[in-house]
């Protein structure tokens, strides 16, 4: 019973990295960036969740509200003051944007909120639990799972019924094709950006409350997304959920065995897949085809 | 008799790839309700002149007036919506994308809606019947019917088609020249980029030649003889 437990908290924390992981798909998917700020974003999302939940005293859920609408801000300037303006000078350019970026988001955060580790006020939903026989599930986790569900299943449905749906896919596919066939592609970029970051901040508001934080979680938080997404395969969001429950599934259940290889053993669950499936496992072979043949229109 | 108002008026471009500069000091004009042929070996600059009047490459020196109105420097989604859509060289379609739904992208920025869905099916009944497949699943003639009526949807009034014809079978072809003169009596004004002489000859009432990014040759169909756009295409001797 201890291994079926593992396996169900596996597949819940499952949830919550590949909530972290949709924006980075989404991102490299559409504009071709590989934001190594992503999980330096998520840790922004949790200080700001414990900025204005002391300040207003409530739990932080309830100043989601206010919280991702600021993020979704934050994507917008970056893509356009930033992300935009490094993507001219070619597709490696963002590269070091990004890294210097992360480098100075940890540096500012530990400035300004110091080094010590910190959590977020959960209220009564953090430590309530329920019982199926003798699993016990938390109503985080639980919580958790559903919203990276919610999340995915929305940006999916976004994606493929309405015309921003369209045109983010179109821009993905070819973008010089699209500017052709008349999308305005700065604000296709921005709200795209946008999503990554309020995506990433409520995963970390996630994160603060499961566990704790400090200004240097981020470049963990970046390796966990990054896995899931090459995992699952880029630019395929259900494949970044599967990825995601993958990674949480062997964490748990190597954990279960051996907490010291817990971590170690989802990283060579990555290299072998990187190995074996560079593609990923859930990619199209077309989205293969895509990556690798970028180059010049002809 | 005062000549008729170009649509479309194209002065002294100059443009750029880096260093290379693929056009020089191209001039052309077209006629509301004509059909252009531009003609010329590879690399002669066609696409590149094409992709300039659709204002996907910018012009370093000269200007595209359309309309009356100059838009050498303006975006493509705004040239769309003034009515000058481009068929590209190469189909270009999106792959991940379902018949249907690149149509629907290509409506986005819509100068008119004179071509709704139902219009384009009726003139492509072969892809009303694949509507909600992936585009990338069709076979050549189909995505490039697929790429014309993506150009269509935005309800163009100038109609720039590259290379239509490319690795189509020659019944395909003749299908795609029917549809294009039935939107000419439709209203529309055409610039057909097309390696076949005698088919761009046949189908268009004005011709431009380009040699190395010059103009080496731009007159009425009727007016020149296929011997003498043969010499303009090659560079032989100057006409």
């Amino acid at each position: 019973m201890t291994w079926v437990n593992a396996v169900i908290q596996g597949m819940l924390l499952g949830g919550l990295y590949a909530l972290i992981a949709c924006g980075l798909s989404l991102t490299f998917g559409v504009m071709r960036i590989v934001n190594l700020a992503h999980g330096d974003l998520a840790v922004c999302g949790a200080y700001l969740g414990l900025v204005l939940s002391t300040f207003f005293g409530v739990p932080v859920w309830f100043t989601l509200p206010l919280l991702l609408p600021v993020a979704f801000a934050v994507g917008v300037v970056l893509q356009v003051l930033l992300y935009g303006r490094a993507l001219r000078h070619g597709v490696l350019a963002p590269v070091p944007v990004t890294f210097g970026l992360s480098v100075m988001i940890e540096n500012l955060l530990q400035v300004a909120a110091t080094s010590d580790p910190r959590g977020l006020n959960g209220g009564a939903l953090a430590l309530a639990s329920f019982h199926i026989g003798s699993i016990t599930v938390s109503w985080l986790f639980l919580a958790a799972f559903l919203t990276a569900c919610a999340v995915l299943s929305g940006l999916q449905l976004l994606l493929s019924r309405t015309l921003w749906g369209r045109k983010v896919r179109a821009t993905s596919d070819d973008l010089d094709t699209a500017r052709l066939v008349g999308i305005k592609v700065r604000p296709v970029f921005a709200t795209v950006a946008g999503i990554a970051v309020a995506t990433a901040a409520l995963a970390g508001v996630f994160i603060g409350t499961i566990g704790t934080f400090d200004p240097l979680t981020g470049t963990n938080v970046l390796i966990f997304a990054f896995e899931a997404v090459v995992i699952g395969g880029i630019g395929s969001l259900w494949g970044t959920l599967v990825g995601g429950v993958i990674m949480g599934v062997t964490q748990v259940v190597v954990g279960q065995a051996n907490q010291a290889y817990a971590v170690l053993a989802v990283n060579l669950l990555f290299l072998a897949v990187l190995t074996v499936r560079p593609g990923g496992l859930f990619t199209s072979r077309q989205a293969v085809r895509e990556i690798q043949g970028q180059g010049a229109p002809g | 008799m005062t000549p008729p108002q170009a649509l479309l008026e194209v002065a002294g471009l100059d443009v750029f790839y880096g260093d290379f500069q693929a056009l020089f000091g191209v001039s052309m004009s077209v006629t509301p309700g004509g059909a252009t042929a531009l003609v010329g070996a590879n690399g002669a600059g066609k696409t590149t002149l094409l992709r300039t009047i659709a204002g996907a490459q910018p012009a370093a020196s000269g200007f595209v007036r359309y309309d009356g109105s100059d838009i050498t420097a303006a975006p493509p989604h705004q040239r769309i919506c003034r009515g000058i859509a481009l068929v590209p060289e190469g189909r270009k379609l999106f792959p991940s994308l379902t018949v249907e739904e690149n149509i629907q992208v290509g409506a986005a920025a819509a100068a008119s809606d004179a071509w709704p869905l139902e219009r384009i099916y009726a003139a492509f009944p072969v892809i009303a019947r694949r509507r909600r497949q992936r585009a990338s699943t069709l076979s050549g003639g189909e995505q490039q019917a697929v790429a014309i009526a993506r150009a269509l949807a935005a309800g163009p009034s100038l109609l720039l088609l590259d290379e239509i014809s490319l690795g189509l079978a020659p019944l395909l072809v003749e299908e795609l020249y029917e549809t294009l003169s039935g939107l000419r009596s439709a209203g529309a004004t055409l610039v057909i980029v097309e390696q076949d002489l005698r088919r761009a000859m046949d189908a268009c009432d004005s011709l431009v030649c380009l040699l190395e990014g010059r103009v080496a040759l731009a007159a009425p169909v009727a007016s020149v003889s296929r011997d003498e756009v043969v010499a303009a295409y090659f560079g032989e001797g100057t006409p």
